[in-house]
């Protein structure tokens, strides 16, 4: 318990996430994970745009902010040139699975050394609250005021299972629901990044997460709201590059 | 030694010798010669070829490789062009040089593939959304393309900005001889604002100058101030202007067509001159300073005026300025000529 209770190092400042928001909690897992792994200066984050982007300044990694959605070519661009590091792209949904889907899925396709975290709150964050690629049928946003419907918007799109069509190296959906989730999350996330350190190819970990803000709803229904009905939907687990005897 | 070589291949060989090692980009007519040469050459010198799925993801890919202190260059074309602009915006903002070739082509839309002058408003006024400027520079033969590589690269790291490099698609398209410089060797490490191998002590953030750097006034102060430092770097050729009676204005290839008009004309004893932008931004209007013609004329390859708009700009109270579009045709000396005596007759419209 105690290693989740320090605050990791490379959490530079307090965030200023709304409180139960997800990123806080996924910012600091990444961060323990790198630190773990010793791996603080040679990584280096791309963002675009949403409040996933905020991270920039609370996490210590070096940071590039790409234009919203084209993080995954931005990424791919720095690692061809300095092979030697750690490239990561930083992404919610609004930015991997709408805006940026050519850009998610070429990664996937070219099968690049980088490594993509992929923030699915089932909302657009920072604009408002907006409907989402990945917004549940029947949710209510404000651009769906009357339920996401599956006549208009067809249906949530599962990015993790859209890339696990290509043979890349690793990829895998975790919750931060409870605790169990979050442990589980953060071996994904510890094997997403040693599938780019051990040359494994492209990985990919998609982390259900909460907007209470958004969602309008407290912290803690928030979390149940996951279990009951993203982890439902999406489902969690790993779907491709399980390593053997681990 | 001087060879003879098809002008995309030189673009790309020319950005090669000036230490270019990687290129990211979408095929498009007329200059996907340059994706096919930067995929074989760019092997042999060690450097990355990427053909993206876009030019966003294109330019995106460019930006991640020139915020390591690489050089880096991207070309396109019309629709590509206008892709492109997301990023040179991106890349203005966070001050991250490069090299964005724009091979122009005719019209509108998806237009047409045929080589023309049909970019210079978004060349020279932005493309991209926001308060940003780029260079932008015309050259009018493959030579020129070549021997402005380097000094584009250059230009771009002075003040961490891109450069446009705006080649009429004919410069792409046509063969000349052309002698090559030696190779140039980039330290992509000597840049303090680049991401390297290792973090150093603060760590980096690469983005608009506005979030961190500069707040509020000090951002405006600062980009105001780069801005007007890059006007300095106009670039003009005067030709026969100083005792013309009429001045042609043209850029690019259409300057070449010019000069053999203001010779064929003051063969006759009418005394045409030249002047030819070599940068599009920023426009040379110091040029317009020295001379005292009775009027200008702007030839320019476009369905309708561009230049002349920024001609008229910087003859205001000198003379009237003229407008000659030929569309997706190249005129002769002789029917340039006859453009220019419409205009000394009073039978043309001052743009
Ligand atoms: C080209 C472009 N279109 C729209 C926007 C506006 N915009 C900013 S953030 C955002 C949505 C981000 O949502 P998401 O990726 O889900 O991230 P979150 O805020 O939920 O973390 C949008 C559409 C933009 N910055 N750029
Ligand atoms: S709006 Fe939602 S995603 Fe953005 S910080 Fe608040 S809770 Fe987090």
């Amino acid at each position: 318990m105690q290693e989740n209770i320090l605050t990791p190092k490379l959490v530079v400042k307090e965030n200023k996430f709304c409180p139960g928001c997800g990123h806080g909690v996924i910012e600091k897992l990444i961060c323990q994970v790198l630190e773990e792994k010793g791996l603080e200066n040679e990584a280096v984050g791309i963002v675009a745009v949403g409040c996933a982007c905020l991270i920039t300044d609370y996490m210590g990694t070096d940071w590039i902010q790409a234009q919203h959605g084209r993080a995954p070519a931005v990424a791919a661009g720095v690692k061809h040139v300095r092979p030697g590091k750690f490239v990561f792209t930083y992404q919610g949904d609004g930015d991997a699975a709408a805006i940026g889907l050519s850009e998610t899925m070429y990664a996937a396709k070219r099968n690049e050394p980088i490594t993509t975290f992929f923030v699915n709150n089932g909302v657009f964050g920072m604009t408002g609250g907006q409907m989402a690629p990945t917004s549940l049928l029947g949710q209510k946003t404000t651009t769906s005021p009357f339920g996401c419907d599956y006549s208009k918007a067809g249906e949530p799109i599962k990015l993790a299972e859209l890339l696990a069509t290509f043979n890349v190296g690793y990829i895998a959906r975790g919750s931060i629901a409870n605790y169990s989730e979050l442990m589980k999350t953060k071996k994904y996330i510890s094997k997403a990044i040693d599938c780019q350190i051990q040359n494994r190819g492209y990985s990919f970990v998609e982390i259900l997460s909460p907007c209470p803000t958004n969602w309008k709803m407290s912290p803690v229904d928030s979390l149940k709201r996951i279990e009951t009905e993203a982890m439902t939907y999406f489902g969690c687990g790993e779907l491709k590059g399980q390593v053997q005897n681990d | 030694m001087a060879e003879i070589i098809k002008g995309n291949h030189a673009i790309a060989e020319a950005a090669i010798r000036s230490g270019c090692r990687f290129f990211s980009g979408y095929p498009i007519t007329p200059q996907s010669e340059i994706l096919e040469y930067m995929s074989w050459r760019l092997n042999e010198v060690g450097g990355t070829f990427v053909q993206t799925e876009s030019e966003l993801a294109g330019i995106s890919m460019l930006y991640g490789a020139a915020s390591c202190g690489f050089r880096t260059m991207i070309s396109s074309s019309g629709p590509g062009f206008s892709l492109l602009q997301e990023g040179i915006s991106y890349l203005a903002a966070a001050e991250i040089p490069s090299v964005v070739v724009d091979l122009m082509r005719f019209g509108s839309g998806l237009g047409d593939i045929s080589p023309a002058q049909g970019d210079y408003l978004q060349v020279a006024k932005n493309g991209g959304h926001g308060d940003y400027r780029c260079i932008a520079y015309a050259p009018a033969s493959i030579q020129d393309v070549v021997d402005y590589m380097n000094k584009a690269f250059s230009i771009a790291e002075k003040y961490r900005n891109p450069v446009l490099m705006a080649c009429d698609g004919t410069i792409g398209q046509m063969v000349e001889s052309v002698v090559f410089p030696e190779m140039y060797q980039h330290d992509p490490d000597q840049f303090d604002w680049s991401i390297k191998d290792q973090r150093e002590t603060v760590h980096k953030q690469v983005t608009s100058k506005m979030y961190y750097d500069y707040i509020d006034e000090d951002y405006c102060a600062h980009f105001r101030e780069k801005y007007d430092a890059m006007e300095s770097e106009a670039e003009w050729e005067s030709f026969y202007a100083e005792d013309a009676e009429l001045i042609l204005v043209s850029y690019g290839t259409m300057s070449r067509i010019c000069r053999d008009a203001v010779l064929l004309a003051r063969k006759d004893g009418l005394k045409l001159g030249m002047i030819r932008p070599i940068t599009l931004w920023p426009f040379p209007k110091q040029a317009f300073k020295a001379v005292t013609p009775k009027a200008f004329l702007t030839v320019e390859m476009s369905v309708i005026p561009q230049m002349a708009e920024d001609v008229s700009l910087a003859a205001r109270g000198i003379a009237p300025n003229y407008s000659y579009t030929t569309g997706m045709h190249y005129p002769d000396e002789v029917r340039i000529i006859e453009e220019v005596k419409l205009v000394l007759d009073n039978k043309k419209e001052e743009v």
